[in-house]
């Protein structure tokens, strides 16, 4: 399974993706922000950090660079395209998923360790996920989810809600919710499920060491889901 | 411009100071050599009141592969690979503006460590406030904590521990220390000296501009009531850039084209320059039109003095000149070749063809002042009479309650929880234990890290604390089951021209010394930072110590919170029930007299080498060092930690309850042992003579203290979390 993660300027977890991918078996490239063609991929992650310092909206700058072309171009076609944290920001600058991410509630940076509900399993990042609470962590500034009522409604009548925070009992209630997002929102589909753009970092719990283990359950399905 | 004594006096150059720049250039200096000659003369960056100090410190071993003097210190651990690490103050500019001040702090340490050629892989912070009530703390406080995450986080290196303090003596004065670490291959350090002539001098990174002009000069003098005037000279930060400067740095170090390099930090160009000159006995000569700058009709007294952040200088082999822009042209980074190595042992610098100025490089570093500074020593406090009567009054919940929601105890949570401390996948001990811990990337290795200080105990009797200070890091480090191997420090003082200030470093920096040269665990790196007093009342003395050790195996990592219930806890070291200067007399008797504890370094080291052992030895399930808070406040955390309960064994000593869960006896570790290695753990601790006793042993909630005394976990961790975060709403 071939994947390609996307360094722009100011990236930062775009190593630790590279890890992880490696440790559960894809075949991963570097892919610089320059490049304007993309390699052969079955999958290709926009990584978390901060693209071009995040000094305009976060993402809003990385979503105009010269590879981006490329990556909407493969996600249009049904390509499955996954950004976390930073990534999951430009992906809302490009219009591949809906909404906004606004500055944390608190406006604070947050890193911790969360739970996420996954009980929308009917595409290919989370099928034949046996279980439906995770351990995850997060670290950002500016994960609050926003959308206009209209657009929740077009979200909730797709079925585009792909995660949500919530307790170690998967309860979704507001105080389980780390940053202020609308219903607790976590991560985004687009409408057919290609294109998925989440907070939480998988990538930083792929080792019983660190934060902890639930980001390899994760790996390990994608990369069979995609076989 | 003129210049004459009246403008030497006006950049903080003291009268003979002047009289001897004229006697050395055998005339008067012009203005931008008046503003190099400041810069370099400055207590921050000459080390004027404390060079003749600082070179007892013990600063070599075996595993020293760079003590001080260079960027920043390196130490050996093994296969090839090596730390680089170091502290730095950044204390005058925080209070003035707390976000950019601590931002670039973090920024500047960062550089000092990528300099050398290592990738940052962890970043600490020791910060200081004013009392809680100060109507300034929440808002430093908050700023400081925004500025160093927003650095931090943006450059993607996780911050994996610190140390926050609150004293009215910072009312007007905060500190702000920043440590980094990062990893290099032994046989890819980069240095600063330069070397060869009609070597090109580049500079890149971002543009000169006008900020933080004379910052180092700013940070070697005392606050008054027009420090707002002042914000001019604190810089900027980008991590953006410095982001960038990181990664084409070390793309370009992959190759051989450096032969030195160096970042522009305290002085910026000059003393960039003026290090890689001195270092090499060389001389540079530097055309100022061709210096990035960011605005136009910069003057080469503003160009040299300016202290914008994100540069580097360096000087590259011949010809290699085209192949190093490409790099630098790819992180859209400015590239300028802006002078030449000579040997004419001057700085030579021209602007629109005209020479500007034209120094002897010596002049400004070996021929630097250095004083003999009038010091005071500290007697040694008399004890205090504690009457033990006043105890009975008192209800331990009551104390105990105080005891773990104290600012200087409480959780920091509020704080770490704004630093990204996990990215880069390696960190296997996050803040809040005894040690941050983080993977050498690929590896079974670990690094461990700490930077503690004690500034009470130092103020109390400053050879104590300061070898106090340095057995607290070593003690950290083995609580995770860490090696020690070395050290840098920031010495965090008031005006040297004070002699019971003076007093202060010269014994601190004595204590430091002892007791790392005892403990082997050399110093390799550090600052001082002098005249951190508002008018003339100085702070507490404050050295903060920076730990680094190596655990070999990271499978043997140990941590604080309890594991399982039946484990028996023993007290590695003996309790003598000294309270003098103990935060319970602090702040439960409010007495603030007295001798801080004594430190017994033989024991110090034995006890710590022989909980290693144990530790070597799979027999320890969790570990932490005590210290501020006793006995009791050290098993409340592994408590919380945990979520496990603690029953008491009624102590055999001789002592009140209070005095036994209190007292601050220094060389003590708790240790959760099985009872099936009880008895071999034991033989351990009596073969190495080493004092311990079981205390107790693990339940399944609630801590009991005695028969009369029960306190759930829950209400423990309300104690000890809701302070600060209710602090800062």
């Amino acid at each position: 399974m071939k994947s390609s993660v996307i360094t722009f300027p100011g990236s930062n977890c775009d190593r630790d993706m590279d890890v992880a991918l490696k440790k559960f078996g894809f075949k991963n490239k570097m892919v610089w922000h320059d490049e304007k063609e993309l390699p052969k991929s079955d999958l290709v992650i926009l990584p978390g950090g901060f693209s071009y310092g995040d000094y305009l909206r976060c993402g809003s700058v990385a979503a105009k660079s010269k590879i981006m072309e490329s990556v909407i171009t493969f996600a249009k076609s049904g390509g499955l395209v996954m950004g976390i944290c930073n990534g999951f920001q430009i992906l809302v600058e490009t219009g591949l998923v809906p909404g906004v991410l606004l500055r944390n509630k608190y406006l604070e940076f947050i890193c911790k360790n969360i739970f996420v509900k996954i009980d929308n399993k009917d595409n290919p990042y989370f099928k034949n996920l046996d279980k439906e609470v995770f351990e995850f962590h997060i670290a950002h500034n500016e994960g609050n989810y926003f959308c206009t009522s209209d657009q929740l409604k077009e979200i909730e009548d797709n079925n585009q809600v792909a995660i949500y925070y919530c307790n170690n009992d998967g309860k979704t209630e507001e105080i389980f919710n780390p940053n202020g997002s609308l219903n607790n929102i976590a991560g985004i589909f687009n409408k057919e499920k290609n294109v998925l753009g989440m907070m939480p970092h998988p990538e930083r719990m792929i080792d019983k060491s660190l934060s902890g283990d639930d980001g390899s359950l994760f790996f390990k399905n994608l990369i069979n889901n995609i076989k | 411009m003129e210049v004459n004594e009246q403008t030497a006096i006006d950049h903080g150059l003291k009268k003979d100071e002047y009289k001897k720049i004229c006697e050395l250039l055998k005339r008067t200096p012009n203005i931008t050599e008046l503003g190099i000659f400041s810069a370099m003369w400055n207590e921050h960056c000459s080390y004027k009141s404390s060079r003749l100090h600082l070179k007892k410190l013990p600063t070599t071993g075996k595993k020293v592969i760079q003590g001080p003097g260079e960027n920043a210190g390196v130490i050996d651990i093994e296969d090839g690979d090596a730390i680089v690490f170091k502290i730095e103050s950044h204390n005058h500019p925080s209070f003035i503006e707390p976000y950019q001040g601590a931002a670039t702090g973090v920024g500047g340490i960062m550089r000092d460590v990528f300099t050398m050629g290592a990738r940052p892989i962890a970043n600490l912070n020791s910060i200081h406030f004013g009392s809680p009530q100060n109507k300034k703390t929440k808002n430093l406080l908050r700023g400081v904590v925004h500025g160093i995450g927003g650095y931090g986080n943006c450059m993607g290196v996780p911050t994996i521990g610190g140390q926050t303090s609150f004293d009215s003596s910072y009312n007007g004065n905060i500190l702000v220390n920043a440590m980094t670490l990062g990893l290099v291959k032994k046989n890819k350090i980069f240095y600063s000296k330069a070397a060869g002539l009609n070597k090109p001098v580049i500079y890149v990174g971002s543009k000169t501009g006008r900020d933080g002009i004379h910052g180092a000069s700013m940070a070697s003098a005392s606050f008054d009531e027009k420090i707002e005037e002042k914000k001019p000279t604190v810089q900027v930060g980008d991590p953006f850039t410095e982001k960038l400067l990181l990664e084409a740095c070390l793309e370009l170090m992959a190759g051989d084209s450096i032969i030195a390099i160096q970042d522009m930090g305290a002085a910026g160009l000059t003393s960039s320059s003026i290090e890689m000159a001195s270092k090499g006995n060389l001389g540079i000569e530097i055309n100022l039109d061709k210096v990035p700058c960011r605005e136009n009709k910069m003057t080469p007294y503003e160009i040299m003095l300016s202290e914008s952040q994100e540069r580097m200088l360096i000087i590259l082999e011949n010809g290699k000149e085209d192949q190093a822009k490409k790099i630098f042209d790819k992180w859209n980074l400015d590239f300028a070749v802006i002078g030449k190595t000579t040997n004419s042992k001057n700085i030579e610098l021209y602007n629109k063809n005209k020479q500007v100025a034209n120094i002897p490089v010596n002049t400004l570093v070996e021929n630097s002042p250095m004083y003999d500074r009038k010091w005071k020593k500290t007697k040694l406090p008399k004890k205090n009479k504690i009457i033990k009567e006043n105890f009975t009054k008192l209800k331990i919940k009551d104390v105990l309650r105080k005891i773990l929601s104290n600012p200087n105890v409480c959780s920091k949570e509020w704080i770490w929880q704004q630093y990204d401390h996990t990215v880069m996948g390696d960190t296997i001990q996050k803040p809040g234990g005894d040690s941050g811990v983080v993977r050498v990337h690929g590896t079974n290795k670990a690094v461990a890290a700490t930077v503690d200080s004690s500034a009470v105990y130092c103020w109390a009797h400053p050879l104590s604390g300061g070898k106090q200070v340095v057995c607290e890091s070593w003690r950290n480090l083995i609580s995770v089951g860490a090696t020690p191997i070395a050290i840098t420090n920031c010495l965090n003082f008031g005006s040297p021209e004070n002699e019971d200030n003076m007093g202060e470093f010269v014994e601190c920096v004595q204590g430091i010394g002892e007791a790392s040269k005892y403990l082997n665990f050399p110093v390799v790196s550090g600052n001082v930072s002098f005249y951190n007093q508002t008018k003339e009342v100085g702070i507490k003395p404050t050295p903060s110590i920076g730990g680094v050790g190596l655990i070999k195996d990271y499978s043997k990592m140990v941590t604080m919170d309890f594991k399982e219930v039946n484990n028996l806890i023993l007290i590695i070291g003996k309790t003598e029930g000294h309270m003098d200067q103990s935060l319970f007399s602090r702040s439960i008797l409010d007495e603030k007299n007295g001798p801080p504890p004594e430190i017994n370094l033989f024991n110090e080291k034995n006890n710590g080498e022989t909980l290693l052992q144990l530790i070597k030895n799979d027999f320890v399930k969790s570990a932490h060092d005590i210290s501020l808070g006793g006995i009791l406040t050290a098993i409340c955390k592994m408590c919380i930690k945990g979520n496990k309960g603690f029953e008491f064994k009624k102590p055999k000593f001789l002592m009140s309850e209070i005095e036994y869960f209190f007292s601050e006896d220094q060389g003590r570790y708790i240790v959760e042992v099985n009872p099936k290695d009880l008895k071999k753990v034991i033989n351990i601790l009596d073969k190495n003579s080493v004092h311990h006793d079981e205390i107790g042993e693990i339940i399944d909630k609630d801590l009991v203290l005695n028969r009369k005394t029960k306190v759930t976990i829950d209400e423990l961790k309300s104690y000890n979390t809701n302070w600060l975060k209710k602090y800062m709403i």
